[in-house]
């Protein structure tokens, strides 16, 4: 199904998503408020890109925000991403929105105001970070806030609680389910009842989020006996 | 009363020296140092000398609004030179902080307009400007018949 998606900002990211748009057949209009930046890319783009500032309401107007299927803010400026998804959700009644943030600490506020998925490469790179150094302990695989759903990801420490037992031993709390262990040697597989799980091994769970701590609990070397 | 007031520009500096002068506890955030100079120079002695507050820092950071006093401000003014910036930090003044009464400066009058509506107090000079040049140019009464 086409969609008609409404891209502020002409950065990298805003000229490159356009594209690929583009070429899987949506329509698209890109806002720029800079006006060298617009005529650069509209040497590309042509007609599919604007010149003004998206979060002025009569530029999204002109845009045709009213039928627009989609808005993806992607401009350098969080407070800006944030007002135009904010705009979009709230007065024109968009059924999605898509924000770009640029400084992962404000992330929590794209979240107060419900300016929801808040997409930051920042953060999306510290996550891969962290999943390169198992000592961080945890990783986020999926979040699913609406849904009240996290998968993550343990490394089994030496001598943490679960190690040695089996999955049905384990003090796993409810809401929570151990989908997959992988193992060096062997790769991943589901675990049954009387699976042992092993130091080292590195487990994927589902879980209801705020169990985190509990579970963690269960899967790191506590620091008292190190 | 406790004000804070973040962006201490030409007018967010001449309220705060209103304020402290009429004997409020009054804090300013800005990123930029020379808005202290500004505070110094409108209050004609030092800043601190008569108890003001002063925090370097940027207006979105939690800590910064953190340090300038956000959690025990009875009232919250947004007077940065950012309409976005305004919108954003006035919501989560209101939202995260429950800070009692927060004014927004918004100079697009349709986006004041617009956020007034939600709720949200919000302070337009361009429209009051615009008022007044009308009132100035075509008389009370509006354009001649």
């Amino acid at each position: 199904m086409a969609l008609y998606v409404i891209v502020a900002g002409a950065g990298k990211v805003g000229w490159n998503l356009a594209r690929e748009l583009i070429d899987k057949g949506h329509e698209v209009t890109v806002l720029e408020a800079d006006r060298r930046r617009y005529l650069t890319v509209e040497q590309e783009l042509e007609h599919a890109v604007q010149y003004g500032d998206a979060t002025e309401l009569w530029v999204l107007e002109r845009a045709g925000i009213n039928r627009a299927d989609l808005v993806v803010a992607v401009t350098g400026d969080d407070e800006d991403n944030l007002l135009i998804c904010q705009v979009a959700k709230e007065k024109y009644r968009v059924d999605r929105i898509i924000a770009r943030c640029n400084n992962p600490r404000n992330l929590e506020h794209f979240k107060l105001l419900g300016i929801q998925p808040a997409v930051s490469a920042t953060d999306l790179i510290l996550r891969l970070i962290e999943h390169e150094v198992p000592s961080y302990g945890l990783v986020h695989l999926l979040d699913l806030p609406e849904e009240r759903l996290e998968i993550i990801e343990l490394v089994v420490g030496d001598l943490a609680p679960a190690a040695g037992k089996t999955i049905a031993d384990l003090d796993m709390p409810d809401g929570s389910l151990i989908v997959a262990v992988i193992r060096a040697a062997g790769g991943g597989f589901v675990p049954k009842a009387d699976t042992v799980v092993e130091a080292g091994d590195e487990v994927l769970i589902v879980l209801d989020p705020g169990l985190e701590d509990a579970i963690t609990q269960q899967f790191v070397t506590l620091d008292a006996e190190r | 009363m406790f004000l804070l007031v973040v962006g201490a520009g030409r007018v967010g500096s001449a309220l705060a020296t209103r304020a402290l002068r009429a004997g409020h506890t009054v804090s300013v955030l800005d990123e930029d140092p020379l808005s202290h100079e500004r505070l110094d120079m409108e209050l004609g002695e030092p800043w601190e000398s008569v108890g003001g507050r002063f925090t370097i820092g940027t207006a979105l950071e939690m800590d910064a609004l953190r340090e300038a006093g956000v959690e025990e401000a009875d009232v919250f003014v947004a007077s940065t030179n950012g309409d976005n910036t305004n919108l954003v930090i006035a919501q989560l003044a209101h939202r995260r902080f429950n800070v009692g009464k927060v004014v927004a400066r918004i100079l697009d009058p349709r986006r004041a307009a617009w956020y007034a509506e939600q709720g949200l107090e919000t302070i337009c000079p361009t429209a009051i400007a615009i008022d007044q040049l009308e009132r100035s140019v075509l008389g009370d009464d509006g354009p001649a018949g």
